[in-house]
């Protein structure tokens, strides 16, 4: 329980110098959404049950445009099948019955799983520290777009685009060691490059983790 | 209406695909081979994502300013800077190069 707690604070502590790019992203989707028609208190929700934003883009961009709600939401689910294999990598990490398991997944996303994610495996601690400081900002930050408050510059203009990959290079670094994680990585974006220019959004991804077939011989 | 089919189709799947692996695979001890082959999904998964945030564009590969910061980026991450560093250097030189 003390290790647990440990974890909390520094998975939340470890999400910090993210909070300004999450911020300018938040506030884009809010904006994004009123203009696709989406109201206010309808990105708020997205936010808070799908947690997730490149999805969440993805939909309200469709939406915009006058795309269907089938387009909107196979492009957005499609998006999210990445957080089943990730799921996996997490189910032995969270604690307590299963609707609390089921409530403390929802705290999965790119950053707070990569944040909880070390060597020896995944610190439900730190997943869940690093999940709520994410989660309070993207809710937070939603509700400010949508109102129509443009509290923070274009996210682009800021640099800010560049700002995730960059924290899943810092995540990554260290994990590169020994022989196969580096070989995994290699063949993952060798996958994401190959199916970039032509597959749906969301494809790249899925398909990259099939570049954890380097481990099935020892 | 539409609106708020897609939020909740959206909102209800997305939970669907984070929860099954925790919620299903309580405390059954995996197989090693399975568990071997997960402790790689990070750094498969990870690179993918970074590739992919880094050239994607709304059609395709596109080369930008994005390329300047995170070559920045994987520099400092290589001197082991704080996330923090890392994180300020790819956002100051990909604004930087597009004040240019």
């Amino acid at each position: 329980m003390i290790r647990m707690e440990r974890g909390y604070r520094q998975g939340a502590r470890a999400m910090l110098p993210l909070v300004v790019p999450v911020v300018g992203f938040g506030v884009a989707f809010g904006v994004l959404a009123r203009e696709a028609g989406m109201g206010v208190l309808a990105p708020v929700v997205m936010s808070a049950t799908t947690f997730a934003g490149s999805a969440q883009f993805a939909a309200a961009s469709i939406l915009e445009v006058g795309g269907s709600a089938a387009a909107a939401i196979a492009a957005a689910l499609l998006l999210n099948a990445r957080y089943t294999p990730i799921g996996l990598t997490v189910a032995g990490a969270i604690e307590g019955p299963g609707w609390l398991r089921l409530l403390r997944s929802q705290l999965i996303a790119d950053e707070s799983w990569a944040i909880a994610t070390t060597r020896e495996g995944v610190d439900g601690g730190r997943l869940i520290g690093a999940g709520l400081v994410l989660y309070a900002t993207w809710v937070t930050s939603t509700l400010v777009g949508a109102l129509g408050a443009r509290v923070i510059g274009d996210p682009e203009t800021l640099g800010l685009d560049a700002a995730f990959p960059a924290v899943f290079v810092a995540l990554l670094a260290p994990q590169l060691k020994g022989r196969r994680a580096p070989l995994a990585a290699a063949l993952g974006a060798l996958i994401a490059l190959a199916l970039l220019p032509w597959a749906p959004a969301g494809v790249p991804v899925i398909a990259a983790t099939a570049a954890i077939l380097v481990g099935w011989s020892r | 209406m539409k609106v708020w089919l897609v939020v909740a189709a959206v909102g209800a799947g997305t939970a669907l695909l984070k929860a099954a692996g925790p919620v299903f695979l309580d405390r059954r001890p995996m197989p090693p081979r399975l568990q071997r082959m997960l402790t790689l999904l990070a750094p498969a998964c990870l690179a993918a994502l970074i590739l992919v945030q880094v050239l994607e564009g709304d059609e395709g590969i596109v080369l930008d300013e994005r390329l300047l910061g995170v070559g920045a980026a994987i520099v400092a991450a290589a001197f082991r800077a704080p996330i923090w560093v890392t994180v300020g250097v790819a956002a100051a030189v990909t604004a930087l190069a597009r004040l240019i």
